[in-house]
């Protein structure tokens, strides 16, 4: 509850200022608002979707020259006149070109690896830059001037006192509007970028559209920050929306924590601040007057990013007495109803099966001629030496990478040109034998993310908060399949801090939150103590028993044999044998795979 | 359009495109190596274009400070390593050495009579004073991130080359420079004139990349840069050492760089940051490339210069926004082709 009074006493200050301070200093803080605004959007960029943009400047601009363009010139086009030139029309149209443009550089570079966004911005950047400075339309390098003051309930905002209570007042809405958004079945898909995208795709998060959607959303408040300066300057040059100033947006981000919210307007503070002192200070010691700021902001940067690289932000933070850190839990109300679940095929049919399944890199074959079926409400142990091509077939089984002879079939469907997300829709749930894991995110969001295909509110009213109670019964899901694989403790423990027995488990009830009908589990018991062991047999039996069915990929022979109906071995690529697990025990074929054979 | 122009403004792409190949070719070296997208590859063109100048001139480099402050970092940091873990002879003698290095140069341009010498002199010293600013920048700025997240490395570059860009102002002053031409005579092949540093620049740029590819072909280093290129924790454990092949790809990038600027500078009048948008045409090449292929990489970088130059001619206020749109095909290209989930290191 403290953390809430620390923010009442912010706004409190912040309403106060422009009434105590000089004119000087609250267009400095109308400066900081603006660019806080920016650099908003770079923290849901780079700290939360771990991608980055240089183009954030020219989105400010976009914002601002549409604005200006529409306000002073005198010849609006035809479909527009009715507007007589209204600033808010300005903002409209900023807007839609902002997402446009944004659209169309997400879609070329977002499918692609992580380098081509910040090159795509940056290019992007330096183009518009050079268009506003030759567009003669644009007013060239000498710009547009005369832009209105904005007018808001009667009230001319025309001076910075008055335009600082609605730079500040969007500030704080899009703070709000950022920080519930990662608070929600949409912001844990987006937290689930950084780590890993096949995990979330596997949990049917579609990583495309979440960058796409924090890149949108990153644009725009940039675009509405553009259109605010336009109207505070009343005059728009192409210089401040330059790359140099793209590469300042990122610098704030980064030294105030790109963690977190509020390390945006920390870095928007100390940077405007510390480039206003640099540049008095600076050319007193070096003589003459040049932009040696540069030098230091730069290497500042490069230490920061080698000593300090989570920012300033999180320094603060462990400052802060342990009674402001601790976070209010998220409730979960006991009302909540239950989510919905599907109809599990009926015990005994067959579910999964994979017919001829050959997998060749280049010319190894890793997997050649594989059958195998799995039926609902049965556990199949497939096992082998290392290197027998086992998680290449748990790759094939998973949709995560497709056979090159034979197919495989789910519910009578092929997998051929499905991608993870849409098995996982289907009902085909897995875990992964590296763990993947959001460590710095609590157990709870960690499971609750399984669920993500359970929920269907989007971006919006998460942005407002308008879907709480889906969000309750979807953390009420997973509240419930962690206290049946018995994590029901650790509900709020950063999931990083578990052991790794305690990892593999959480992936399993993860898992278990989409509701899947087949689970595929690779090597769930390695790392487990004896008694967790048993406690994860038994919760398969348990699961078996409901009906779903359960393929693991294990090298516990103990493990395998006590819970196994069937088994399939492999060696070389290729299926040696497959039976009941006693029949295993005893096949030759197997001892010789395993023990070598007698010469 | 007659032929005439058109033979100009074709030389005047094929010796940008060339110069835009070199670096494409660095960009991609540096790449591959480290993972490092080396934006401030165009800070070490401006940094030889501007020394030749300052030589030429008859000053000596302020360069040659910046070599110095680097080298005394350096070793300031080597003596730290060495008395916290333990000493170890050759050590203090490297230190020794890069000391006198940098001394000794220092020593040779405030003495030696810049103006007067010869031109292959001055281009030796300039090289000299610029290539070890590369391994030691690679020491001092991304060695401590060896194993940091793509991300990371790529906020460092972009951070140096703010501060080098900085620093560019500092020593070299706002005002441009141009240097001599290497040559005065032109060459007449029909009815064509050929500038003279047209064909040097496209000679030494083809014995570049013919000396680069053999020794990459041929010799044991550059092997062992490939292996590292292809699987850096695989050459690890075949004994190469990543800090060495960090080095040697930075040095080869500062060599690249510098050598470029020194080619272009008798052509182009370059500023301090001039450097930024020259090298960003590298990069448009490498991505043409795909950050991968070195020979689609070169192709495409020609490709810039020449698409630039004509653009001069039709539409000359918007060449710039006309060569960054280049990417944008290949970007879609490539966007259409990938069906995989990438996961990023």
């Amino acid at each position: 509850m403290k953390s809430r009074n620390l923010i009442i006493f912010g706004l409190v200050v912040l309403a106060i200022a422009p009434q105590v301070l000089p004119t000087f200093q609250v267009t400095l803080l109308n400066y900081i608002g603006l660019y806080a605004l920016v650099v908003l959007g770079l923290v849901l960029l780079t700290g939360v979707g771990g991608m980055t943009s240089f183009g954030q400047a020219a989105f400010v601009g976009l914002g601002a020259y549409s604005t200006a363009y529409l306000t002073t010139t005198e010849q609006l086009p035809s479909w527009l006149a009715w507007s007589a030139g209204s600033p808010w029309i300005g903002l409209l149209i900023g807007l839609i070109l902002t997402a446009a443009v944004a659209l169309f550089l997400g879609a070329l570079t977002l499918k692609l690896s992580g380098h081509y966004l910040p090159l795509g911005t940056i290019a992007w950047g330096i183009s518009l830059y050079y268009l506003f400075g030759t567009m003669s339309s644009m007013g060239g390098h000498t710009g547009i001037s005369g832009l209105p003051s904005l007018s808001l309930f009667g009230v001319l905002l025309d001076k910075g006192e008055k335009i600082y209570y609605l730079i500040w007042a969007i500030l704080m809405l899009a703070v709000w509007i950022t920080s519930n958004l990662l608070n929600s079945r949409e912001g844990r898909a987006i937290r689930a970028l950084k780590g890993g995208q096949l995990m979330a795709e596997s949990m049917g998060v579609n990583t495309f559209r979440s960058k796409m959607v924090i890149f949108l959303i990153s644009a725009l408040f940039a675009g509405i920050s553009g259109w605010l300066y336009a109207h505070t300057q009343r005059f728009v040059n192409p210089t401040p929306f330059g790359l140099s100033m793209g590469i300042d947006y990122l610098f704030m981000a980064l030294v105030g924590g790109v963690g977190s919210v509020w390390g945006a307007l920390l870095g928007a503070g100390i940077l405007t601040m510390l480039k206003q002192w640099l540049q008095d200070w600076l050319p007193l010691v070096m003589g003459g007057n040049g932009q040696y700021e540069a030098i230091v902001l730069g290497l500042l940067i490069v230490f920061m990013m080698q000593r300090s690289p989570g920012g300033i932000w999180p320094l603060l933070v462990k400052f802060a007495p342990a009674s402001w850190r601790n976070q209010d839990h998220i409730k979960i109300s006991s009302s909540a109803t239950e989510l919905p679940r599907r109809d599990l095929p009926k015990k005994g049919k067959l579910v999964l099966e994979a017919c001829n399944v050959t997998r060749r890199f280049g010319g190894l074959i890793a997997n050649n001629q594989m059958n195998l079926k799995l039926h609902a409400g049965e556990v199949l142990a497939l096992i082998g030496p290392n290197g027998a091509g086992k998680s290449t077939m748990f790759n094939q089984l998973s949709a995560v990478d497709t056979p090159s002879d034979g197919e495989v079939l789910f519910l009578n469907q092929s997998l051929k040109g499905k991608s993870s997300r849409q098995v996982a829709q289907m009902g085909m749930s897995r875990t992964f034998q590296h763990v993947k894991l959001l460590t710095s995110m609590t157990v709870l969001e960690n499971v609750a993310l399984g669920a993500h295909m359970r929920g269907n509110k989007g971006i919006i009213s998460s942005a407002l908060h308008l879907e709480r109670e889906e969000e309750q019964r979807l953390l009420k899901e997973a509240q419930y399949q962690l206290e049946r694989v018995g994590l029901g403790e650790h509900l709020y423990t950063e999931a990083g801090s578990l052991s790794l027995g305690q990892q593999r488990i959480l992936e399993i009830a993860r898992a278990l939150c989409a509701d899947p009908c087949v689970l595929l589990l690779d090597e769930p018991a390695a790392g487990l103590r004896h008694k967790e062991k048993q406690a994860l047999a038994e919760l398969l039996k348990k699961l078996r028993q409901e009906g779903l069915a359960i393929l693991l990929v294990e090298h516990d022979m103990d493990f395998v044999m006590n819970l196994a109906d069937r088994i399939v071995v492999m060696e070389f690529g290729e299926k040696i044998a497959e039976g009941l697990p006693e029949e295993i025990q005893t096949n030759p074929a197997v001892l010789e795979a395993y023990l070598g054979g007698a010469e | 359009m007659n032929f005439q122009i058109a033979t100009l403004l074709g030389q005047d792409g094929l010796t940008n495109g060339a110069i835009y190949a070199l670096l494409a070719l660095s960009i991609l070296l540096v790449f591959t190596v480290t993972r490092i997208l080396l934006i401030p590859l165009g800070e070490f063109v401006t940094f030889g274009a501007l020394t030749m100048a300052a030589m030429q001139m008859g000053k000596a480099p302020k360069l040659e400070w910046l070599l110095l402050g680097l080298v005394l970092i350096d070793c300031v940091l080597d003596l730290y390593q060495q008395i916290k873990y333990h000493i170890d002879r050759n050590k203090m003698k490297k230190i020794a050495l890069k000391l006198g290095y940098a001394l000794a140069m220092i020593g040779l341009l405030n003495n030696l009579p810049l103006s007067e010498i010869p031109m292959a002199c001055q281009v030796l010293l300039t090289l000299c004073l610029i290539v070890p600013l590369g391994p030691i920048m690679y020491r001092l700025f991304f060695q401590p991130l060896a194993d940091a997240p793509a991300l990371v490395l790529l906020i460092v570059s972009i951070a140096l080359h703010v501060a080098m860009v900085g620093i560019g102002l500092l020593l070299f002053g706002p005002e441009g420079a141009r240097t001599q031409p290497f040559s005065d005579t032109g060459f007449r092949l029909g009815a064509v004139m050929l500038k003279s540093q047209t064909l040097w620049v496209i000679l030494v740029s083809i014995f570049l990349i013919v000396t680069l590819f053999i020794a990459f072909e041929r010799t044991l280093y550059g092997k062992a840069l490939r292996a590292t290129a292809v699987n850096r924790m695989g050459a690890r454990l075949q004994g190469i050492s990543p800090v060495f092949a960090g080095k040697a790809t930075f040095a080869l990038a500062a060599f690249i760089g510098s050598a470029s600027g020194i080619l272009i500078a008798p052509i182009t009048t370059l500023y301090y940051d001039s450097g930024f948008i020259i090298s960003l045409k590298g990069f448009v090449g490498a991505i043409i490339g795909g950050l991968v292929s070195y020979p689609i990489a070169a192709i495409g970088a020609i490709a810039v210069g020449m698409i630039e130059a004509f653009s001069m001619f039709w539409a000359s206020n918007y060449k710039e926004i006309i060569v960054f749109t280049l990417i944008i095909p290949f970007l879609i290209w490539r966007s259409m082709n990938s069906h995989h989930v990438e996961d990023d290191e």
